[in-house]
């Protein structure tokens, strides 16, 4: 996957008070899981590791905390919308754009 | 070497190489397969993931209903992880390229995720190695399930090491090479606890970390006399325990020449001494150590099995079985004894907060009338094959008993109007092991057949303590002062009403209360049959008034401390040789 180039970038903030959390990350990863784009993430404010979007425990490994910066890159045919729905995702902090309730977001126990 | 004490479940000496059965928290050994078993390997860790995936989605969903959406967030993420393809290609990849087994690969990969965890700064991320322990805990068990059959395949005597054994694990144990077993849980009493004690080799339980301190292919000792394990021991400790190993070959040959004399005092005191069985085929075991039938037969045993509830005609041969087994001697059965840590549990979705005063027993026979009537036909048709006997468990009031007893007499009237033949005489007893049933043995012995005590609830009961729970299981004792006075009061009034009553809790298969009881009046004892031997020659070795004079003495004591040891006192003056 790395050696694929990005066919559309963005950044995003992460906007809710606990971050990439269980129930975010699971967000994240069922929506990134209906394109057929590669999706790739990474914590520009950690330590810049890069990881899958689709993966669950990749995802987790990330640290993204209220406030990291992370950079959202997608490879094939939806990649633009792809980043573009997964950033909208992480910017409204979870809110919006995902097969889940609109609840506010919790800490997973 | 190590030397780490617990509980015993049966006297002698093991000495061996050790298998770690692979559970929970035990870290897994590094084990490598041959190249042909890597694909069964890989499939059963395809098999793994599927189910592990199914649990959690089941748990998740059940969560959902009862306590809501945020409850199961958690294991959407154990479900994603799950379903992670990078996850399952790195642990299959190190299948594939080193060899190494399902179990392992798991492990070291999910291991490495936890590392990764352990190492980040937000708290709350660091309590994910939490999830993925858990997921891992999941995914091992899924893999190991099958690992109890592996130790079908042991191919020279190997002595067992696990954090716990199911009680179907232990029930194969018999088909295995396994000499000897040592646990990290377990109490004396446990139901994994009787069954390693009627397959009789030498076992030591409730060692809280035995399984973590050591790995497959080291040296164990197991010294179920002394109550000990040790771990990889010295050159002159292994020499010794090779005479002691002897020494004890030597001692139960000894005992086996008991064997068939009859259970008689020195003055002519006949007792009787019976086995407790929880399979048809230990029937004939019994028979050969020296039984007079069987006192207790567990039926509920029939359950262990992955097919589940045994069928009518299932039933009635297994009962054939054991009539056969027990030659001409009478078989007693119980019926069903289900809940609390035996089956039940396992099928219901909301365990009970309290099983052991929960839906267990007479009590779930009762409610589950349908199930009852089953058992009590093939009981009955049995009883045209042999001599029977029935009684219900746990029976803790008249009404019960009443109840009990009028399904069998309309399982009675079904069966002579289908001509089937079935004694119509057969005796129904019951078995007193709570103390309301104590406190109203009067009542009870103008209405039951017989009565047989069931020391090892009874106990548990009359002190408060779950026989299971290791952090008090300590505090459970046979030798409590309370326990030999309600024993004294139920076996008075017994023989006051001319009522049978015999014991068949662990407590009568233990050479140290077999006087006591004996002075307490008890003339027939019901046990695993390896202990029927040295029972036996304990017996021919007193008069009744000595033991007599010992249940007095035993009774005037305050603390179960005094009575044990005095008990002990007692029995090695009359059995110096023995090495329990």
């Amino acid at each position: 996957m790395s050696d694929t180039n990005p066919q559309a970038v963005r950044d995003a903030t992460v906007g809710n008070r606990e971050g990439l959390h269980a129930r975010p990350v699971m967000q994240f990863v069922d929506l990134a899981s209906k394109f057929r784009s590669q999706i790739r993430v990474t914590n520009v404010s950690g330590r810049a590791e890069t990881v899958d979007g689709k993966s669950a425990m990749q995802m987790m490994l990330l640290e993204a905390t209220q406030g990291s910066i992370v950079r959202i890159e997608a490879c094939g045919e939806d990649a633009q919308v792809a980043v573009d729905a997964l950033a909208d995702l992480v910017t409204s902090g979870f809110k919006n754009g995902s097969s889940h309730s609109p609840s506010p977001p919790s800490v997973g126990s | 070497m190590d030397i780490l004490r617990g509980i015993s479940v049966a006297p002698g000496v093991a000495i061996g190489e050790v298998v770690v059965l692979e559970a929970e928290d035990v870290r897994i050994p590094y084990r490598t397969v041959a190249k042909d078993q890597i694909p069964e390997e890989l499939t059963r860790l395809k098999e793994a993931f599927d189910a592990s995936i199914r649990e959690v989605q089941e748990q998740a969903e059940w969560l959902r209903e009862h306590l809501g959406r945020d409850a199961a967030n958690v294991f959407e993420w154990h479900v994603g992880v799950l379903k992670d393809d990078h996850l399952r290609e790195s642990i299959e990849e190190k299948i594939q390229q080193e060899g190494a087994a399902a179990a392992y690969a798991a492990s070291t990969v999910m291991r490495n995720y936890q590392r990764r965890f352990l190492q980040m700064s937000d708290p709350l991320l660091v309590e994910r190695i939490r999830d993925v322990q858990d997921i891992e805990r999941r995914l091992l068990r899924n893999i190991l399930g099958a690992s109890a059959e592996d130790l079908a395949h042991l191919s020279k005597p190997t002595i067992l090491v696990s954090h716990d054994l199911t009680p179907t694990q232990t029930a194969h144990l018999a088909e295995t090479k396994v000499i000897g077993v040592a646990l990290d849980a377990g109490a004396a009493t446990s139901h994994t606890a009787i069954l390693l004690r009627s397959w009789g080799r030498p076992g030591v339980i409730g060692l809280k970390d035995v399984a973590t301190r050591i790995s497959g292919g080291d040296t164990m000792i197991i010294d179920g006399t002394n109550q000990l394990v040790i771990v990889d021991p010295n050159p002159s400790t292994l020499k010794e325990y090779r005479t002691r190993e002897r020494a004890y070959v030597r001692f139960s040959g000894e005992l086996n020449e008991f064997q068939h004399l009859p259970a008689v005092t020195r003055d002519e005191h006949r007792v009787t001494l019976l086995s407790n069985i929880e399979f048809p085929h230990e029937a004939a075991i019994g028979v050969a150590k020296g039984g007079e039938g069987i006192g207790l037969y567990r039926t509920e045993f029939l359950f262990l099995r992955p097919e589940g509830a045994p069928s009518e005609d299932e039933q009635y041969e297994a009962y054939c079985e054991a009539i056969d087994g027990a030659g001409n001697q009478p078989v007693t059965i119980r019926t069903f004894d289900l809940g609390a840590d035996k089956y039940t549990q396992q099928r219901s979705y909301e365990q009970e907060r309290n099983p052991m005063l929960g839906l267990r027993s007479i009590r779930y026979s009762l409610q589950n009338l349908d199930m009852f009537k089953v058992q009590l036909r093939a009981v009955l048709r049995a009883s045209g094959h042999g001599k029977v006997r029935v009684m219900f468990p746990l029976i803790n009031s008249l009404m019960e008993f009443r109840q009990a007893k009028m399904t069998v007499h309309d399982a009675m009237e079904d069966l002579e109007e289908e001509g089937v033949r079935v004694d119509s005489d057969i005796e129904i007893g019951m078995m007193l092991e709570t103390p309301a049933a104590a406190i109203q043995v009067k009542e009870f012995c103008r209405e039951v057949g017989f009565i047989s005590i069931g020391t090892n609830d009874l106990i548990q009961y009359l002190l408060a303590v779950d026989r299971g729970n290791e952090r008090v299981s300590r505090f459970y004792t046979a030798s409590h002062p309370a326990v030999l006075r309600v024993l004294r009061d139920v076996i008075r009034a017994c023989t006051q009403a001319g009522i049978d009553c015999s014991l068949c809790g662990e407590m009568a298969g233990r050479p140290l209360y077999t006087l006591v009881l004996l002075g307490l009046g008890l003339r027939q004892l019901s046990m695993a049959p390896a202990n029927i031997p040295e029972v036996k020659k304990l017996i021919r070795l007193v008069t009744m008034g000595q033991a007599q004079r010992i249940a007095r003495r035993a009774l005037s004591f305050e603390t179960d401390r005094q009575v044990t040891n005095y008990l002990r006192d007692e029995t090695r003056k009359v059995l110096p040789e023995d090495p329990i």
